[in-house]
């Protein structure tokens, strides 16, 4: 694709912190490479800010090639911009064109408090995972991997729900701020492999439980959290996670 | 895990918008079969008597207290819901989120639901509340059997073009409500083999298509006299 730059209007929502109320702020960018990712058109931004002595946009980000999870931005109404199956950090400029008005948002979720900026406090997502997201292996040495056999599909499948990066976007995407493609995805991956069978009923609980009392909303499953999914998470997931959930209380002993 | 404890959870909610909603579904086609008598076109001989039928025995009487409890539950889980789910978001967005991967029908199953409950208080007040509590002008059957005549009742009702036209209304919510209730509720309920799905939201569609369809003739073929 050929290479242009472009001029840019930016409202970015600015908040000092998780108590003052924020505002949108407009910033003008020139001569933005078409080649650059979204964040390092943040990055020249901020680069400016800095040198007029201004405070630079906060935003969360750190591998910057799209498997960690940390960049959280809502571009244009969309998170993580206008590209499918893709996050904020490989969003690349060649997306928008000279004279653009850009719109970014932090995602909003009463469970994702600001803490600045652009940057929301995600934490909500580990304690669940603390709450049952993991397989429990007394110590020793390590297996064979290859020592319990797993099916193909299933473990096609596991790992397609363990490609969920934990970014959020599709609490920020959901009309009701549900987690439940994260929690779905996370207890799909286990419910899926042997690894994961001996705690499938106590997980799925647990991890509904705390999904709960952070302040998710509950799936009426319209779609848009598939649609928006960097990894491209599928909604069958909530299916299953429901089908685990079914089990495990209705049909729990006791 | 109590009973409490799962029923109160957000996807134990879900299960209850699900079970009450797949026995609403079932309620429908029991309603519109019924009613679907009406084109049989002899003065409501077939229908009256289908009614009558439903009326005096003692198991759909039965039925009818589960159908009760059944709305009710579906209606206030729902409208809790929806209020709940509304305010885990205090802070909205400067720009929408859209249509993306979603239907607009699909976001709106309270606002659709809520048209439905008022149409419903109508249709209660138009036909059941006369039939049930108050006095109704009888009709004799063919075979001598007298029974209220809810078919003139429909008649007489549905020459009013403002009835028809709520009636009408009221179908449509019910169809949009359908299109993502049905298939939705079996995903709650926990099916998410591919086979099923692909089955259930075809079945789905043709559901939320055809059974408000059906409804919405009524009040039609009455008003436009296509059913005398």
């Amino acid at each position: 694709m050929e290479h242009y730059n472009m001029n840019l209007t930016l409202k970015v929502w600015r908040q000092k912190n998780s108590q003052e109320k924020g505002k949108f702020e407009t910033h003008r960018v020139e001569n933005i490479s078409s080649e650059m990712s979204f964040l390092e058109m943040f990055d020249v931004l901020n680069e400016k800010l800095i040198s007029e002595g201004k405070d630079p946009i906060a935003f969360d980000h750190d591998c910057r090639e799209g498997i960690c999870g940390m960049c959280s931005m809502y571009i244009n109404g969309k998170p993580h911009g206008p590209w499918k199956g893709n996050t904020v950090c490989q969003l690349h400029m060649r997306a928008f064109k000279d004279g653009d008005t850009i719109v970014v948002e932090p995602w909003r979720a009463n469970a994702f408090p600001v803490i600045k900026d652009l940057v929301v406090d995600r934490s909500a997502f580990d304690r669940i995972i603390q709450a049952g997201g993991f397989i429990s292996v007394n110590t020793g040495n390590a297996v064979d991997a290859n020592a319990i056999p797993v099916e193909k599909d299933n473990a096609d499948k596991a790992f397609a729900a363990a490609a969920c990066i934990g970014c959020g976007a599709c609490v920020a995407a959901c009309k009701n701020s549900s987690a439940m493609l994260f929690v779905s995805a996370k207890v799909s991956h286990l419910a899926l492999l042997p690894q994961g069978d001996p705690e499938r009923k106590s997980r799925v609980l647990a991890m509904v439980h705390q999904m709960d009392k952070e302040g998710f909303g509950a799936c009426t499953f319209t779609e848009a959290c598939e649609a928006t999914c960097p990894k491209e998470i599928s909604v069958t997931n909530i299916a299953r996670l429901n089908q685990e959930y079914f089990r495990a209380s209705l049909a729990a002993d006791k | 895990m109590t009973w409490a404890q799962v029923f109160t959870s957000s996807v134990g909610k879900k299960i209850t918008m699900a079970l009450t909603g797949v026995f609403l579904i079932l309620f429908l086609i029991v309603h519109v079969g019924v009613n679907a008598c009406i084109w049989f076109n002899d003065g409501g001989e077939v229908f009256n008597r289908a009614a009558n039928f439903l009326g005096e025995n003692v198991v759909p009487r039965i039925l009818e207290i589960g159908l009760f409890l059944f709305f009710i539950l579906h209606i206030v889980q729902g409208l809790m819901l929806e209020v709940q789910n509304r305010s885990k978001r205090s802070i909205g967005y400067a720009v929408s989120y859209g249509n993306r991967g979603s239907r607009w029908y699909s976001r709106s199953m309270g606002l659709l639901g809520t048209l439905i409950l008022l149409f419903l208080i109508i249709h209660l007040a138009d036909f059941w509340v006369p039939s049930r509590f108050t006095h109704m002008s009888e009709v004799q059957l063919s075979d001598g059997k007298n029974v209220h005549n809810l078919y003139s009742l429909m008649q007489a009702r549905f020459q009013n073009p403002f009835i028809v036209i709520i009636y009408v209304l009221g179908c449509i919510s019910l169809a949009y409500h359908l299109a993502h209730g049905f298939t939705s509720s079996f995903r709650t309920l926990g099916v998410h083999n591919k086979r099923y799905i692909a089955m259930l939201r075809s079945l789905g569609y043709a559901f939320a298509i055809i059974v408000p369809l059906v409804f919405a003739m009524m009040p039609v073929s009455f008003y436009m006299g296509w059913v005398k």
